[in-house]
């Protein structure tokens, strides 16, 4: 392939202009006519029948348009197929502090919210689940008695790989602990924001902040009770996701449901305290995990036992329940592995998907034992890692297929950029070095909806004027994606950014694409993209042979590669539409650059735009399809597609510490990440995501938790609910981690959500380094790490 | 246990009159309550939508809008108070479509993912390079720490930061 022009350059974000300026339209500053404003009544109980609802006072209340509550909805809805449980406003009982009750449309947010006080529910309280080791055991009365159960479990995961017994039993060094994680939460600063304008026919048009417009469209069209062609899903410029707006949310129903009634257009925006008592944040996790090690084999076996307090609702937790124990294959080979996760209800808010979802608590409990495992055995903890890690090409006894693997030689240059043989062991007290690694999927290979549709799709427009227009259902949260699907197009048709528009997240307008979770859309979307230029490029190609009097290049299918997998196993299945991965598109002998189409042999040229016209002229209109769709991956067993990916991300990081004896604070200096995703295809904006995953782990490594207490959120505001500021990011040295993926576009894999599970090992691992205490409670808090060193010092 | 949740009902349709404000350069007229906020003025009565509304409560502040040239939370302050000063906001800030270098800094940086605390960002740092050409790497910090960003860990903010003193310094320029 020829050299690159714009991939792997550093590119602002296309649309930066319009945010530094103001001007870009998030959901809340979208102007409708008259909107009426949308209050949601909530649950002041955690636990609750809902014995009368009177609404009749406040509908009285001259200016009030519509009221609705949950006899308004016979349908619940969920993300996962699997576990629609959650109903837009609840109907029989309350589970959680702040569930919806009722809602109100009215002319002024101050008549809203003077209607919410006129409604009257009754309530009989019911004894409360808050804690999920009760939750295990017979409870009178089930969250969800739904599911038959006498108790609140709501999935229970337990799957082996290997013999762990026999692993656990050969190996020289075996340690064990118990580990405690805090709930975390997205801390988003766009509050959830929906507006819903309703037409004469009654069709709808959702504005909404979303990461996931599709599965919003179709769980709408369920509870509404109203075919998809009625509603119209746009996802406007979005203030931040992390997987806290990856669910379809009650009050994108609620509202929808009331323009409908209203046949007016409706507005609602969550104050800051509503995000947080219904914040859907990061599970909060107990798990007691035993790990063999044996210096010549590496980790011989992995036995965990992990509880996971899923809140009111399913969200995302039964994937959640299985990412706690597939997702420690990797990044080091492991044959013997066993792990019994069980997801519980509780009256909570509901847990949900966060960056680097399932991945997080546990990789931080491996990678602690890991460590105390090495230095048991005397072995350099980096250089232990690196002598275990996934080599490229191998299918894992789960049944993951890893293709490219770049972190030994990451970590190998992080080791080296971080001075880590000078300084591990050799810090004077209170400071200290350490590492840990990890590894996450590119996007997930499973559809949530089980179809044979590709995972994204996109159409690409061929316009007179010779630029490009990419229509793509992918959701830019913050993370680029408008921008990687333009790069994609120019790259390919050897044009400029400022020839490609995009048209994003409208479902009338854009073509389907999942939505950005599970670090999948620069993968998937991307490869859509590329996929969708190559075929425009073939088009302007003939027009340019037409023009210059040659015969058409013969573009040929590529045969699927498998040849890098192990002998007897089954090779994955490549669909009817593959490109293959990568398509040499310009082996065709042409070449798209400065304006011209040339054949490269004979270096006769067409101008660019005159192979558009010639192209364009005849037809009058001229587009192109781009699919992703994964291979087929794993095994057949119950539970095999969990995990899957078409490729994984490698990440090591180094921490330097400083750790203070006198007050327990710890302060990370210094962060040196090695990060494998692949081809970096947008240097500034992979920086950018893994400069995020480091806030955002070191928030939940030292200071991060939502605190409850009797089911209310005690901390549901940003005074009060602390995250990392400027002063306590650490200095961030990026090694280059280079890896010869060829599934990801351009060789790309994600870069998103895995750098953030390793940096809170590293971590904890850096602060045994500085002061000899291990830490097996997060977040790691200064009264933590005083506990731990008075108990060293009374020991 | 029986509870209801009967409050008694609020008295909506508080006095509301004409308001003008300067803001950006020129006086704006809209309707405001004696309860109104300079952020609900700025952005339901003015259409000017690029102070954010994070919180509400003064913590995040992604609202942030110069008042006589200093920064302040604009959801904390009642419009009526502000009468007779001089606003600036986020859409004040570009000379036309020339970028005022802070801007600039943060586009060719990547300082900006998801930009719902950018217009405040740069409010803040708008302000500091009124103070001071050269700020020190803390008083960045301070300036930066003003406003909640979740996605980018600061780090390509405060690059912005680095670049426009840099540039406005004749130092540097080329990246």
């Amino acid at each position: 392939m020829s050299s690159l022009n714009i991939v792997g350059r550093p590119v602002p974000q296309i649309d930066s202009r319009d945010k530094v300026l103001g001007r870009a339209r998030f959901t809340d500053d979208i102007r409708l006519h008259h909107p009426l404003e949308v209050a949601i009544l909530r649950s002041p109980h955690a636990s609750a029948r809902i014995v009368a609802v009177d609404t009749s006072r406040a509908a009285a209340l001259p200016g009030v348009r519509g009221i609705v509550t949950g006899a308004d909805f016979r349908h619940t809805f969920g993300v996962l197929v699997i576990s629609k449980d959650e109903p837009a406003i609840a109907r029989e009982r309350v589970r959680y502090i702040g569930e919806p009750v009722a809602a109100v449309a009215a002319e002024t947010a101050d008549l809203a919210a003077a209607a919410l006080a006129l409604i009257e529910i009754r309530y009989e309280v019911t004894d409360t689940c808050l804690d999920p080791r009760a939750g295990l055991k017979p409870v009178a009365e089930p969250l969800h008695p739904g599911l038959g159960r006498d108790n609140n479990l709501h999935k229970q995961v337990d799957q082996h790989y290997g013999d762990v017994g026999a692993g656990l039993a050969a190996a020289p060094v075996v340690v064990e602990k118990r580990f405690t994680f805090a709930p975390v939460t997205h801390a988003f600063t766009e509050p959830h924001a929906t507006q819903v304008a309703v037409d004469g026919r009654g069709n709808l048009t959702v504005y909404s902040a979303t990461q996931v417009p599709h599965y919003l469209h179709m769980a709408m069209a369920e509870v509404l009770e109203i075919p998809e062609h009625r509603i119209r899903i746009i996802k406007p410029h979005l203030g931040g996701g992390f997987g806290g707006k990856s669910d379809p949310f009650p009050h994108e129903m609620i509202a929808a449901k009331l323009a409908l009634v209203t046949g007016r257009n409706v507005r609602v925006n969550f104050s800051r305290e509503e995000v947080f008592i219904s914040n859907h944040g990061r599970h909060p996790t107990t798990m007691t995990m035993k790990l063999g090690y044996d210096p010549q084999q590496g980790v011989t076996a992995i036995d965990a036992d992990i509880v996971i307090d899923g809140g009111a609702y399913g969200s995302f937790g039964v994937v959640t329940t299985y990412y706690n124990g597939i997702l420690l294959q990797g990044p080091y080979r492991l044959d013997n592995l066993h792990f019994r996760t069980r997801r519980v209800y509780t009256n909570k808010p509901m847990c949900g998907a966060m960056r680097g979802h399932g991945g997080v608590n546990a990789r931080f409990a491996a990678e602690v034992l890991l460590d105390m495992a090495l230095v048991q055995a005397g072995v350099d903890p980096c250089q232990g890692r690196i002598d275990m890690i996934h080599r490229p090409n191998t299918l894992l006894s789960g049944g993951f297929r890893i293709t490219s693997v770049g972190l030994k030689g990451g970590l190998e240059e992080a080791m080296r950029r971080s001075g880590w043989r000078d300084k591990y062991g050799r810090l004077p007290y209170g400071k200290g070095v350490g590492v840990a690694c990890g590894f996450y999927i590119s996007g997930s290979a499973a559809h949530i909806h089980r179809n044979n549709r590709p995972s994204s799709t996109v159409r690409l427009t061929l316009e007179f004027d010779g630029t490009v227009t990419v229509y793509s259902g992918a959701a830019d949260i913050g993370q680029g994606i408008d921008t990687i699907l333009a790069m994609m197009a120019a790259e390919v048709l050897g044009i400029g950014l400022d020839q490609v528009k995009v048209v994003v997240a409208d479902t009338q307008l854009t073509p389907v694409d999942l939505g950005s979770y599970s670090s999948r859309v620069t993968f998937m979307a991307g490869n859509a993209a590329r996929n969708a230029a190559i075929s425009m490029r073939r088009l302007l190609v003939a027009a340019a042979c037409r023009l210059l009097e040659l015969p058409e290049p013969a573009w040929e299918k590529p045969e699927p590669p498998g040849d890098f997998f192990r002998q007897g196993r089954r090779r994955p299945d490549y669909s009817s539409d593959y490109l293959g991965p990568n398509p040499d598109y310009d082996s065709d002998g042409f070449r798209l650059a400065n304006g011209q189409v040339t054949q490269v042999a004979s270096g006769r040229s067409v101008p660019f735009l005159e192979a558009v016209r010639r192209a364009l002229d005849e037809p009058g209109i001229l587009q192109t399809f781009g699919t992703y769709r994964s291979p087929k991956l794993g095994g057949t067993f119950k539970g095999a597609a969990a995990g899957l990916s078409p490729s994984y991300s490698f990440t090591a990081f180094i921490v330097e510490v400083t750790v203070d004896p006198e007050t327990g604070f710890v302060k990370v200096d210094r962060a040196t990440c090695a990060h494998d995703c692949g081809t970096v295809l947008n240097p500034l904006a992979v920086q950018g995501q893994i400069e995020g995953c480091i806030h955002m782990g070191l928030g939940q490594a030292l200071m991060e938790e939502v605190v409850h207490y009797d089911g209310v959120v005690q901390n549901a505001s940003f005074l009060e609910y602390k995250i990392p500021s400027a002063f306590e990011q650490p200095e961030v040295v990026l090694v280059p981690t280079p890896s010869d993926e060829t599934e990801g576009p351009f060789g790309a894999k994600e870069g998103g959500e895995g750098p953030l599970a390793p940096i809170i090992p590293a971590i904890a691992n850096a602060i045994y380094d500085a002061v000899g205490v291990r830490l097996t409670e997060v977040p790691m808090r200064p009264d933590r790490v005083l506990a731990a060193l008075r108990k060293a010092g009374a020991a | 246990m029986t509870t209801t949740n009967a409050a008694p009902a609020a008295a909506p349709g508080e006095q509301a009159r004409v308001l003008t404000l300067r803001v950006n350069g020129i006086e704006q007229r809209g309707i405001a309550g004696p309860g109104t906020t300079l952020l609900e003025f700025l952005r339901e009565e003015l259409g000017l939508t690029g102070s954010k509304r994070g919180c509400d409560l003064g913590e995040c502040g992604c609202c942030s809008v110069l008042v006589d040239g200093r920064p302040m939370l604009s959801c904390l302050l009642l419009a009526a108070d502000v009468a007779g000063s001089e606003i600036t906001t986020i859409e004040g800030i570009a000379r036309g479509e020339t970028l005022h270098p802070l801007q600039q800094a943060m586009v060719d940086e990547g300082a900006i993912q998801c930009g719902f605390c950018t217009p405040a960002m740069v409010i803040n740092g708008v302000d500091l390079f009124n103070r001071t050409a050269s700020p020190s790497r803390d008083e960045i910090k301070a300036c930066v720490s003003a406003t909640v960003c979740r996605c980018t860990g600061y780090n390509r903010i405060e690059q912005a930061f680095v670049t426009t003193a840099e540039r406005l310094s004749g130092k540097g320029g080329a990246r």
